[in-house]
């Protein structure tokens, strides 16, 4: 069995990318291109809140001080933040967001399909459900890549920007650290690095369909995932989610 | 309800003398209750008039994105964030089964969206009032779908096929919407000072918007009858105001929160509440641009509208070359 703080880690790392995600979809409402869109966008930021439920409930019992997913989303600082920088980072235009969606989607469809079978049946059972919601996310996440990258003029070269500026934050999905050592150890989890194959075959054929190019440059900012060093954008996206409940302490919503 | 103010197409009621044969069979029609399908005859001004009003009453769920979204970002617990999101959704929802209902009757979604954004279509005049602490997110559930649900309820049984499909579903939606505000501002009525003090003040600045949402008083609702006869208008505004009243008072009573009008009062002879009326003047400064959100509001229908248009084209481009490599295979 691994140890249960360790655990705890990696779940407050599933938990928070999809209340960072869930949230930054979120800030959407009512703006989106399109009105199907908004209906998407919505959605989606709903199926990521219900994981976050999951994902951060179990962290909690885990954990085993009393704290419900609601503390832990709330009540914590940045530096205990476990997301990847990726979620945290600004919407940008419409594109950019769909693209960040993608990337997740794509790294989350094949993480949760390794979940479902994991030694722990609580996580398996979270993974198994997620993996429902997330198959329709990364379809149609995938499918607006395709369709804005081989679009218009204009509709491309946004959408290479988009990939652009996100593409170094690709690789800190892969990396892999004592945590991730012991839940492969416990059968937990697989290791991050062991999804890379998998997922830059699933990343190049969409992009090869949208007519975008993945770029060359490897390098991969990191610091989210293990809270040594987040991006400035959470402090302020922290500053709203968790406003009502910093600034009315032990009120019940 | 987020139609108010429509304009029938037509000033005064035709009576039978007044009718072609084909108008006195139609009419005939609506008086035996059946329901006006998309491919019937009908006159052009009820057209005309079911456009304007379903329109309007799509714009409204539009817009109505808006105030709510402000606090989504908010939202104190993720249940109650997760609930938001999904009434958020299911009002897009709506708004994209209207237009699609008001479609049936030759009007394309673009051209209504064309006209809302120049100013020439309206939307409901309280998205217009804005969203100042997180009980307002409770009472626009519990005050504002209250108030279109007794409405919509009654529009159900109106002449005009999906329009009343469209408000049936649409109405199990909103029940559920305003019991949802209801217990959110029940949490914090029943909660610290603090959240008493918010609930307080959300429900003394969204009654008088809320109640206003019904439009202005019968003698002053010029358009009311030819659309009553043609049963696109099932009540009279007053009728669905002191019902909405007659329903809310009591809820605001057992929330121990003082009323936010000192007229209210039981009437044991009309067996109703009686209940002042609202600035009429403020109403029509909102309905004429100057609420206080207004120009906010319509600014950011536009925004997204033309901030997204390279996102429209891209994907309709895409779909254009789709078709013209699956033709030429």
């Amino acid at each position: 069995m691994a140890d249960q703080d360790q655990l705890f880690q990696f779940l407050l790392r599933l938990g928070d990318n999809t209340l960072v995600l869930g949230h930054r979809v979120s800030e959407w409402c009512g703006h989106s291109p399109v009105l199907e869109e908004d209906i998407a966008l919505a959605n989606t930021a709903l199926d990521m809140i219900g994981q976050t439920q999951l994902w951060l409930g179990l962290a909690g019992e885990v954990e085993g001080k009393g704290r419900s997913a609601d503390d832990l989303a709330f009540l914590r600082d940045v530096w205990d933040f476990r997301n990847v920088l990726l979620v945290e980072l600004p919407n940008g235009d419409f594109g950019r967001t769909l693209m960040r969606q993608f990337l997740y989607d794509a790294w989350s469809q094949i993480m949760l399909s390794k979940l479902a079978s994991s030694s722990d049946d609580r996580i398996a059972a979270i993974a198994e459900k997620a993996s429902k919601e997330v198959a329709y996310h990364v379809e149609r996440s995938g499918d607006t890549v395709i369709g804005l990258g081989d679009g218009t003029e204009e509709s491309h070269t946004r959408m290479q920007a988009a990939l652009d500026y996100l593409w170094p934050y690709v690789g800190e999905m892969f990396q892999s650290d004592e945590v991730d050592g012991a839940m492969v150890a416990a059968g937990i989890a697989p290791d991050p690095t062991s999804l890379r194959e998998e997922y830059d075959a699933k990343v190049q054929s969409v992009m090869s369909e949208a007519t975008l190019t993945i770029p060359g440059s490897k390098y991969a900012h990191k610091g989210g995932r293990t809270g040594y060093m987040h991006t400035e954008h959470l402090g302020h996206m922290l500053c709203s989610m968790q406003w009502l409940q910093r600034a009315y302490p032990g009120a019940s919503w | 309800m987020y139609a108010q103010m429509i304009k029938t197409a037509r000033s005064g009621v035709k009576n039978r003398e007044e009718m072609s044969d084909q108008e006195r069979e139609f009419q005939d029609r609506i008086d035996r209750d059946e329901k006006i399908e998309p491919k019937d005859w009908m006159p052009d001004d009820y057209r005309a008039t079911l456009i304007r009003q379903m329109g309007q009453h799509a714009h409204s769920e539009v817009v109505g994105q808006l105030p709510e979204g402000n606090w989504i970002t908010r939202a104190p617990t993720l249940e109650r964030k997760a609930i938001l999101l999904a009434k958020v959704q299911d009002e897009a929802g709506h708004g994209l089964y209207l237009y699609s209902a008001a479609e049936t009757l030759g009007e394309s979604r673009d051209e209504l969206v064309r006209l809302l954004h120049e100013g020439r279509m309206k939307y409901s005049s309280i998205f217009n009032y804005p969203t100042l602490n997180w009980a307002d997110i409770g009472a626009v559930g519990w005050l504002v779908d209250g108030a279109a649900i007794v409405n919509q309820v009654a529009l159900q049984r109106t002449s005009y096929g999906p329009y009343s499909r469209a408000m049936i579903r649409i109405c199990k939606e909103e029940s559920f919407h305003a019991r949802q505000g209801y217990h959110a501002i029940m949490q914090m009525a029943f909660g610290t000072p603090a959240q008493k003090a918010m609930a307080q003040d959300a429900v003394n600045r969204l009654w008088f918007p809320a109640i206003m949402m019904f439009g202005p008083n019968d003698s002053e609702s010029t358009h009311s009858e030819q659309s009553m006869a043609w049963k696109i208008k099932v009540k009279s505004n007053d009728e669905l105001r002191q019902q909405f009243v007659d329903q809310t008072v009591p809820q605001i009573e057992y929330l121990g929160l003082d009323l936010p009008d000192p007229g209210i009062k039981w009437n044991e002879e009309r067996g109703h509440y009686d209940f002042s009326d609202p600035d009429w003047n403020e109403f029509f400064d909102v309905i004429k641009g100057n609420g206080p959100c207004n120009v906010d509001r319509l600014k950011d229908r536009v925004d997204a509208w033309e901030d997204g248009a390279w996102v429209r084209d891209g994907l309709l481009a895409h779909a254009r070359k789709k078709s013209a490599r699956t033709a030429a295979e």
